[in-house]
């Protein structure tokens, strides 16, 4: 070795990075299907809607549907309901959201029935917030699904869902 | 360690061999001419055993595998097809899922023996981490065929195992749907899990081969901590010596395999696992496998998502750092009279907090979860560092040799005694 000062890069430096770069993008394209392939494939994809006739819920009732292989509960509130969870003050929850932003129509809640802390399903009418309890770890949701105690960090989720007439809600 | 090794090809076959690939003179050293200390006890076959244990798993594992179907519909009566038709089917499911119990009861033993006598400090350091990389591996592949029977116990334990992932901040969410491959446990998941759980095995044979390699480069521990210094008096070769001590350990555990096979093959399986998964109904009570309870036990004891699952894992991962949290010099509990009492107290802590994950996680249970789980950090965080610089150990004898000298004096001595008395 010479102990030259760094000589401007000649041909064979650039074949070399160029080398080196071209292999690792190839690397990359091999590798990712390998990885890639484990997301939900098409058919799993393609189940991701699903529609629901609620003209015959009564009032006070959850309904629980499939969705993405989860249970979505649809739960018609009764005027107590809605109150309490219109009335709860955001500096009591965990994770301060108003009922407002979690309903499309007060008399109607829709979530996905998995606990946020480890995926079990919350069991309906229980716990101390007359929401969910979840027999896992004992977290506790509100009318509202919001989590009110216990290990779980938020909310039930609120799916993507819309109202196709007054009778039926698409969700997904 | 260099064995003494002897080994001359005989037949002409041999020679033959040796000159093209040295595979016998390999197998010679390593497993016939191999030195192993000569005080060793019985806690030292647990190496055999766990080998004899992989080996039985992949045997009762790959027949298995010509019956079971892992499809979300065929799944669960795949298993009962198994139990009721299949010639010996019953056995081997039995043979294969207590297996699974008998193999991490032998790593547990494995383990809290290195431990107690300091097998893991200098120049054995690597060869515990490799240990720690099995526990790992054997964690994941028994997680792994639990699900396979698609019970109900399967199903949410696979739910809660893979939602440990969520906790991640930002790119939780995105990982578990890619464990999954999909938004939930389904169809994808079996078919994947079985895939792991066939391939995992192998992976943790690879292991156990880098493990018993770092082992046959520094050699064995024993349990006066001192190295060998005089391999001609302290040694004796592998075979017939530790081969056949082995097999009597061996026996003795098998012993209590067959027992929990043939005798009382539910005893450490859940009832809730001979209900079909429903994906719409958790059961009132999920346990995890017995083995796993003290790390479940420590997630719960912690309120918050994020941290009890990074606890969690730091209970594991805290284990492979044991060679630099240990500053002691002297290596075996023997000669450390009170590191051997918190010993005792630590192993105290681990089966409370097993006897804790499979209670209920409120009230005093939960307190106690949060006592030990605090205990079980500050002994490898504070004692173990601290220890090492304050404790007063007692004198360590130059070599084994003497050791074991001053043992049969002091046996002789009592003997005598007892005599006197009689
Ligand atoms: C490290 C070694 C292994 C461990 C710790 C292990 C553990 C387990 C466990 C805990 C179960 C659930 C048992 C039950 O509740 O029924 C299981 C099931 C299963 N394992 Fe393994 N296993 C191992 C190696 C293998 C290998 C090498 C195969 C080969 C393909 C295999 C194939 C199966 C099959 C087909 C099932 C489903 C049948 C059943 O549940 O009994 N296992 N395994
Ligand atoms: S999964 Fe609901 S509290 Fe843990």
């Amino acid at each position: 070795m010479s102990n030259q000062k760094t000589a401007a890069p000649n041909r064979r430096d650039i074949l070399f990075v160029a080398t080196g770069a071209a292999t690792a993008v190839a690397t990359g394209a091999a590798v990712w299907p390998l990885i890639a392939q484990m997301n939900p494939d098409a058919s799993t994809l393609a189940l991701a809607s699903t529609e629901l006739d609620i003209s015959g819920i009564s009032e006070g009732q959850i309904v629980t549907v499939k969705w993405r292989g989860k249970p979505v509960f649809v739960r018609r509130r009764t005027k107590k309901e809605i109150e309490e969870a219109v009335n709860t003050p955001l500096a009591e929850l965990p994770d301060p959201q108003p009922d407002s932003a979690r309903v499309k129509k007060p008399e109607w809640l829709v979530v996905v029935g998995v606990c946020t802390h480890l995926g079990c399903i919350p069991l309906g009418h229980e716990g101390e917030f007359d929401g969910w309890f979840c027999p896992c770890h004992g977290s506790t949701y509100d009318t509202s699904g919001r989590i009110r105690s216990g290990p779980a960090p938020s909310n039930l989720e609120v799916p993507q869902y819309s109202f196709l007439s007054d009778a039926k809600i698409k969700i997904g | 360690m260099s064995g003494h090794s002897t080994y001359t090809p005989k037949s002409a076959f041999a020679r033959w061999l040796e000159r093209r690939l040295p595979l016998l003179s390999f197998i010679h050293a390593s497993f016939v001419a191999f030195p192993t200390p000569k005080n060793l006890n019985y806690f030292w076959t647990f190496g055999a055993i766990l080998s004899f244990m992989l080996v039985a798993q992949i045997l009762t594992g790959v027949v298995l595998a010509m019956h079971y179907t892992p499809e979300t519909t065929l799944a669960f009566n795949s298993i009962e097809h198994i139990m009721r038709d299949v010639n010996w089917g019953g056995v081997l499911r039995y043979a294969h899922a207590s297996g699974a119990s008998m193999f991490f009861l032998a790593a547990y033993i494995h383990m809290f023996r290195g431990m107690y006598y300091g097998s893991y400090k200098a120049p054995r350091e690597l060869l515990w981490i490799l240990g720690v990389i099995l526990f790992l591996l054997m964690m994941a592949t028994g997680f792994l065929g639990y699900v396979l029977p698609w019970g109900q116990m399967s199903f949410w334990a696979a739910t809660v195992i893979t939602n440990l992932f969520s906790a991640i901040p930002y790119v939780g969410n995105a990982i578990t749907t890619w464990l999954l491959g999909g938004y939930s446990v389904d169809n994808p998941t079996l078919n994947r899990f079985y895939a792991l759980h066939y391939l995992l095995p192998f992976i943790v044979a690879a292991v156990v081969g880098l493990h018993v390699w770092a082992l046959h480069v520094v050699g064995q521990n024993n349990p006066t901590g001192i190295e060998v210094k005089d391999e001609a008096k302290e040694t004796v070769p592998f075979s017939p010596h530790a081969t056949l001590k082995d097999s009597v350990g061996l026996v003795l555990f098998l012993v209590l395999y067959a027992w929990l096979t043939f005798f009382v093959p539910n005893y450490l399986l859940h009832p809730d696992n001979y209900i079909e998964a429903n994906p719409l109904v958790t059961p009132a009570h999920i346990v995890p496998e017995w083995y796993f309870l003290p790390f479940y036990a420590i997630l719960r004891a912690i309120p918050n998502k994020l941290l009890g699952v990074i606890a969690l894992f730091a209970s594991i991962i805290i284990v492979a750092a044991l060679p630099w949290l240990d500053t002691s010099r002297v290596r075996s509990a023997v000669y450390r009279p009170a590191f051997k009492k918190l010993f005792w107290v630590f192993v105290a802590a681990c089966l409370g907090l097993g006897y804790l994950g499979a209670q209920p996680a409120e009230g005093v249970y939960l307190i106690a979860g949060r006592i030990l789980m605090a205990y079980y950090f500050f002994h490898f965080l504070a004692l173990m560092p601290a220890l090492g610089k304050i404790e007063k150990t007692s004198p360590v004898p130059d070599s084994i040799e003497e050791a074991c000298r001053a043992a049969s004096a002091a046996r002789a001595d009592a003997a005598k005694k007892a005599k006197a008395h009689a």
